[in-house]
């Protein structure tokens, strides 16, 4: 995985809540075997004007207007802010792979469902959870301002304006944080228990014999 | 010791160790693999070299893309195809407990087939890369949905990494007025806190009303806890599961049944255990449920009218209901009764067992699928849900009032197969969500209790099932 330590990026604006996975990447494009390729269908329902399917040149479907992140002043936006409940619904990874893949690389909301926070970790992508009223006060200035970046501190757990006019701290697991700094893969640290999971499993099968 | 809740002794005893920020490394005890989330943590897993920890933990199936008719065809979608295809391939490769490919006589919605082959247990830590697992939790499980990198965390090392969330209660007292089922307690349940009331809690279903209900009903419950927004719902050991647990093909044979079932039954909260977050319900003022919006907390009684976001004081609430008319074709104070369907669907994790398909048939007996509706199509959950619904005269049932009798899968609870709402289509529907497009691009769906299904197939829009001549 790709470290994460500083990101700056524009800012680009989805203002609504309790956005779910099925919004975020449609199931018609799950049945890919693939882990990469998802960006193009990202928000592919409220992006485009028709309907989706895989294998479609995308880049030839009519876009829709209306959908922000079709307006070119947020092209090439890496970081996402949202409304609360950002990711609910199913369990598909394909979320932030697909968030991921567009080019995001952090996500601003009051808060996130638990099974797609934890997914975002696995993945490079950090969502930085803020109050509501600094979400506010950030959605306020992206539409103010042209060109509106941030720049996300993931050492100093600070995301604010590069010239200082907007600074947030913000909260993150300890253990998640190491493990994005550092890029480091969450199956290789879990091997190096092997000893004490097998341990484990030994008592287990001793004490609980039909959990074969 | 402290009086501990089932979910502090759930997490206590598969804790294999903690690191100093509190995150632990949970023992994983039944790993459930499907098509849809599993290709890629086994390519993981081959690209790092690494073997697959303990394969006797795997129970495998494909069916999120299988379709529910002309088995025979095969699946006709190529992508599917190879999904699924690669599922056996995988499978193949690795091994597993039991594995119910596509078309064999036990292959269904792995939320089914668990603990209808026994291969669900109280006291076990459950996971699988769908959400709805948290539908095992009505057995007094740890059972929660990961996304794949965790599917390939656990076929690696056995284990997950993760800090305990807090603990809620939702207490139903009372009785469930008749008419009025599980499916109507649990969206009663998240229109009341919403669905992402129960986000970073791992919830304890209880009271009389939840002690009341069949494993059936308890696992409709535990399925949409999720639909809260917890990752895990869960339900304490008693006689009902205990009974249904026994001459299971995968629970304990004899020599062990009687530690196991003496074991289980430590499996609930201890009296004077407390918990984070306490909500009570009165289950005897229940009326049966209808969603109107695109998300589950968007939900009223039958007998009540479509809401008006003019009353709604938050801004961000009131936009969403707003989006949500506008994409439902609704409008404030329609009665919830006049309003029309065009499709039915009775199926998913959520509604398609055998207690669910009796529910539907008791309605739709003798009657007949109202001629403006377009299809009403029953997916069992699993093929020994439908040879069971078969010897029942279920089958005959639902047919004979011109249902469509499929073949079991997910269906169009998230439509990757070929069945789906077209644009602009409504549906009543047993399922779990009722996102925008989530049965079909432009699909609006109205999420209700199986017997509320087949009373709007009749009738042609809702009616309260318990006011049905």
């Amino acid at each position: 995985m790709e470290p994460f330590r500083t990101v700056t990026g524009l800012v680009a604006p989805l203002d609504r809540a309790n956005v779910d996975t099925d919004a975020i990447i449609p199931k018609q494009f799950l049945k890919s075997i693939k882990r990469s390729g998802f960006g193009p269908n990202l928000f592919d329902a409220w992006r485009y004007l028709d309907r989706g399917e895989p294998g479609m040149d995308n880049a030839a479907r009519p876009a829709n207007p209306d959908f922000v992140l079709n307006d070119p002043r947020y092209r090439g936006a890496q970081i996402l802010l949202v409304r609360r409940n950002f990711g609910c619904g199913s369990s598909r990874e394909h979320a932030p792979w697909a968030l991921a893949d567009y080019g995001f690389r952090a996500l601003i909301a009051p808060s996130y469902a638990d099974i797609f926070h934890n997914n975002c970790y696995k993945n490079g992508l950090l969502p930085i959870v803020l109050p509501e009223a600094q979400v506010d006060r950030l959605f306020d200035a992206v539409r103010a301002f042209p060109g509106f970046r941030l720049t996300v501190d993931l050492e100093r757990q600070t995301v604010g304006t590069p010239d200082g006019s907007i600074a947030c701290a913000f909260d993150v697991d300890p253990f998640r944080k190491h493990c994005l700094l550092n890029g480091l893969d969450d199956i290789g640290l879990t091997l190096q228990h092997a000893e004490a999971i097998r341990a484990f499993e030994a008592k287990r099968l001793h004490e609980q014999p039909w959990l074969t | 010791m402290h009086a501990r809740t089932l979910y502090d002794k759930l997490w206590d005893s598969h804790v294999v160790r903690t690191e100093a920020d509190g995150t632990a490394l949970l023992y994983i005890d039944r790993h459930l693999v499907h098509e849809v989330t599993s290709p890629q943590a086994f390519e993981g897993l081959r690209l790092a070299g690494r073997k697959p920890w303990r394969v006797s933990s795997i129970v495998a199936t494909a069916d999120h893309n299988t379709p529910t008719r002309d088995w025979h065809a095969g699946i006709r979608d190529p992508i599917s195809r190879t999904q699924v295809e690669t599922l056996d391939a995988n499978i193949r490769a690795h091994g597993a407990k039991a594995y119910f490919p596509f078309r064999d006589p036990r292959q269904g919605i792995v939320h089914v087939i668990g603990p209808e082959q026994g291969a669900t247990l109280p006291g076990m830590t459950v996971v699988c890369g769908d959400s709805h697992t948290s539908t095992h939790g009505a057995f007094a499980a740890l059972a929660f949905g990961i996304g794949t990198s965790e599917v390939e965390h656990v076929l690696a090392t056995q284990c997950l990494l993760g800090k305990k969330a807090k603990s809620m209660q939702i207490r139903a007292d009372g009785r469930l007025p008749a008419g009025v089922t599980a499916k109507d307690l649990v969206l009663a349940v998240i229109g009341r806190i919403g669905t992402a009331g129960g986000t970073g809690y791992a919830i304890e279903f209880g009271g009389s009303a939840v002690r009341a209900l069949s494993m059936e009903g308890r696992m409709t419950v535990c399925n949409m806890a999720i639909e809260a927004g917890a990752r895990a719902g869960m339900i304490a050991v008693d006689d009902v599961t205990i009974d249904y647990l026994r001459g299971r093909p995968f629970a304990p044979a004899a020599e062990h049944w009687d530690r196991a079932v003496a074991h289980w039954r430590s499996l609930t909260s201890d009296d004077g255990a407390t918990f984070d977050a306490v909500v009570a319900l009165d289950a005897s003022q229940l009326a049966p449920q209808v969603t109107w919006g695109t998300s589950p907390e968007m939900v009223v009684a039958v007998d009540a009218r479509v809401p008006d976001p003019d009353k709604e004081k938050d801004p961000t609430r009131r936009e969403g209901m707003e989006r949500a008319l506008a994409y439902m074709g609704l409008t404030p104070g329609r009665p919830v009764t006049d309003i029309a369907i065009d499709r039915v669907f009775i199926g998913s994790c959520t509604n398609s067992r055998i207690e669910d398909l009796r529910a539907a048939a008791a309605v739709a007996r003798g009657r007949r699928v109202a001629s403006t509706v377009k299809n009403a199509m029953v997916v069992p959950g699993s093929g020994p849900v439908k040879a069971q619904a078969e010897r029942e005269g279920l089958d005959r049932v639902f047919r004979d009032a011109g249902f469509d009798w499929r073949e079991p899968g997910c269906s169009m609870c998230l439509a990757m197969n070929d069945d789906r709402l077209e644009p602009g289509e409504r549906c009543a529907s047993t399922s779990n969500r009722n996102f925008e497009g989530r049965q079909g691009t432009g699909g609006r769906t109205h999420l209700v209790s199986p017997a509320m299904a087949a009373a709007a197939a009749i009738a042609g829009h809702f009616v309260d099932v318990r006011r049905l001549a």
